[in-house]
């Protein structure tokens, strides 16, 4: 009830910033498909006015910006209209990049978990492997999708695969450092306790030191899915050819498809929000349990 | 014959301990030249000013801190191996409960470490909470407790281990009067019926008094013992008690052991 009346009141100011947005769109539109049009109407001569420039520019074939009703259109056309095995199908290629992002997430949650219990157990891993982790977000993941592809292709790992490790790449980050943090967020003296009571190191990572990271570890995770999403796309753009959400993009660029490569990025978004939604979803259902309600009140 | 008798039951023996911290800005002496004897039973209570040293003497006891120089048994033994044999139970300054567990899941905690059938700890929860007047919170969580319940939650769990040493440091500090009065009836009461040997760390000059057989005045820089009075107040006591002559100038022979302690200070 409490969460119903929350959504109720946010609807309001949802629906506002949507339609403000989307006045911002269509002048925008205008304003930047203007340029293409005026050329035209002065090469052939045409009278005009800010009627006839405003309808034009939203129906331009191969315009600047796309209005949103042309990108609605196009969502239509290659969402609902389309067999969803079809490779014109965007739900096909959502599917494409969905599989590799959520296997390269899969795969950066259990390297993070794995190498943040490295780094809090182990005083040589926390001393050598955490330079060697900040380093390697620091190169441009856009340069090393390319090579990291290539690499793998070379010894025969193709397809699904490589575009995960892509993913992964992007997303372990926020893991670890997330992890780490949570695991070594009990306070001294509940490490003391633990130490009265003579536990053994298993013990108190799980009856301890894992619950309270927990809730490190869902605000890691949400960062980390929605980056899984971005790498996959990026790593469709050297792959060219077959398929998913960079695909389309990098095909609508090609051939000049505004439309196509809006109607991407929106498609992008969604699958990105509601990947984030779920793992939220997952976290308050986590924190419910790990507090008995606490949160859920607050 | 009698010294062997004697010796046997003491709990804990500390001979010449000192202990010193090494920091950035060189050797805190924390403890030094501290001897004490405590005999199984006794209610003593380790009074003096803030950073005299007696958390951290509390804390060699319990194997949480090493000491430099000097000896100390517990039980007969060392410190940690009194430790691996959960000869005593540590009750911190704040409660230390775990959020994600019920009342209940809280006190089990060193019980399933210790490995017992989820029986014998469901047994001895119950018995605990009992004890310490929580029959009917097993299984609100801790948010759901006040500061005071939440104290006795902690002192359950120490119980529950079932050892012959109660350690506790300061375990009111963080509680209103009124509420610290409660619990300090409560605590006697508990002391009374269980007969377990306490080691009792405080600020507060009534609440040493009114609970413990003795009381050890410590001062600090060094961290040491300044004197050492026994109380023998009669073991049926009410907090009423507090007004009595006894109970007066025992307190103010505790107040005049402090105070010998501060000289020391302006040296
Ligand atoms: N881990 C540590 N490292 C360095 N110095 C410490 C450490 N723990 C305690 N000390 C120092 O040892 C002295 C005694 O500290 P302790 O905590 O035992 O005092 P205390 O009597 O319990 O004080 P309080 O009444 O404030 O709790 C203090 O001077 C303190 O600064
Ligand atoms: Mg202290």
């Amino acid at each position: 009830m409490n969460d119903a009346a929350r959504s109720q009141g946010r609807i309001f100011p949802v629906s506002v910033i949507i339609v403000v947005l989307t006045i911002i769109w269509y002048a925008g539109a205008v304003y930047l498909n203007s340029g293409q049009l005026i050329d035209r109407y002065n090469k052939r001569s045409v009278q005009w006015d800010i009627t006839q420039l405003a309808a034009d520019a939203w129906s331009m074939k191969r315009p600047v910006l796309p209005a949103p009703h042309q990108v609605a259109r196009e969502l239509k056309k290659t969402v609902l209209d389309q067999k969803i095995t079809s490779k014109r199908s965007l739900i096909y290629h959502a599917g494409v990049t969905l599989s590799s992002a959520l296997l390269g997430f899969v795969l950066a949650t259990a390297l993070g978990i794995g190498l943040a219990i490295g780094i809090v157990y182990v005083a040589t891993l926390d001393r050598s492997l955490m330079p060697w982790i900040i380093a390697s977000q620091t190169v441009p993941i856009l340069a090393l999708a390319p090579m990291i592809i290539v690499v793998l292709g070379s010894v025969g790992i193709t397809g699904l695969f490589p575009k995960s490790v892509i993913s992964m790449y992007l997303c372990f980050f926020p893991v670890v450092v997330g992890m780490v943090k949570g695991l070594r967020s009990p306070e001294p003296m509940l490490l003391d306790q633990m130490h009265t009571y003579c536990a053994s190191r298993t013990q108190v990572f799980f009856k301890l030191r894992l619950p309270s990271a927990i809730p490190f570890l869902f605000a890691s995770l949400k960062v980390a899915i929605a980056l899984s999403v971005v790498g996959a796309i990026v790593a469709e753009l050297p792959t060219g050819g077959q398929g998913g959400l960079g695909a389309r993009l990098l095909t609508g660029s090609y051939y000049g498809q505004t439309t196509m490569i809006w109607a991407a990025l929106i498609t992008a978004s969604v699958v990105s929000a509601t990947l984030v939604s779920i793992v939220a979803l997952g976290e308050r259902t986590m924190l419910r349990r790990l507090d008995g309600g606490q949160v859920a009140r607050a | 014959m009698s010294d062997n008798a004697s010796s046997s039951d003491t709990v804990v023996q500390i001979d010449q301990l000192s202990l010193d911290f090494d920091t950035v800005d060189g050797p805190v002496h924390a403890l030094s030249g501290i001897d004490l004897a405590i005999r199984e039973g006794e209610f003593v209570s380790l009074i003096g000013p803030s950073g005299c040293g007696k958390t951290t003497l509390l804390r060699v006891i319990a194997d949480l801190e090493k000491h430099s120089s000097g000896k100390i048994l517990v039980n007969g033994v060392s410190p940690d191996q009194a430790r691996q044999d959960r000869s005593y139970g540590y009750v911190f300054q704040a409660p230390a409960l775990y959020p994600w567990r019920t009342v209940t899941k809280n006190v089990v905690l060193p019980l399933e470490i210790m490995g017992l059938t989820r029986s014998q700890q469901q047994a001895r929860a119950k018995k605990y909470l009992d004890l310490v007047n929580l029959g009917g919170f097993e299984n609100k969580y801790p948010w759901q407790l006040s500061g005071g319940m939440q104290q006795r939650v902690s002192i359950a769990r120490a119980l529950s281990v079932e050892p012959q040493l109660l350690l506790m440091d300061e375990p009111f500090g963080a509680l209103d009067e009124i509420t610290r009065d409660h619990l300090n009836e409560q605590l006697l009461e508990l002391w009374r019926k269980t007969r377990k040997t306490v080691v009792f760390v405080t600020h507060s000059i009534p609440e040493a008094v009114f609970l413990s057989s003795r009381v050890v005045v410590m001062s600090p820089r060094p961290g040491r013992v300044m004197d050492v009075i026994e109380c023998n107040l009669p073991s049926e006591r009410t907090l009423d008690i507090r007004e009595t002559p006894d109970f007066l100038s025992l307190a103010h022979r505790v107040r005049q052991g402090l105070k010998a302690g501060h000289s020391y200070d302006d040296e």
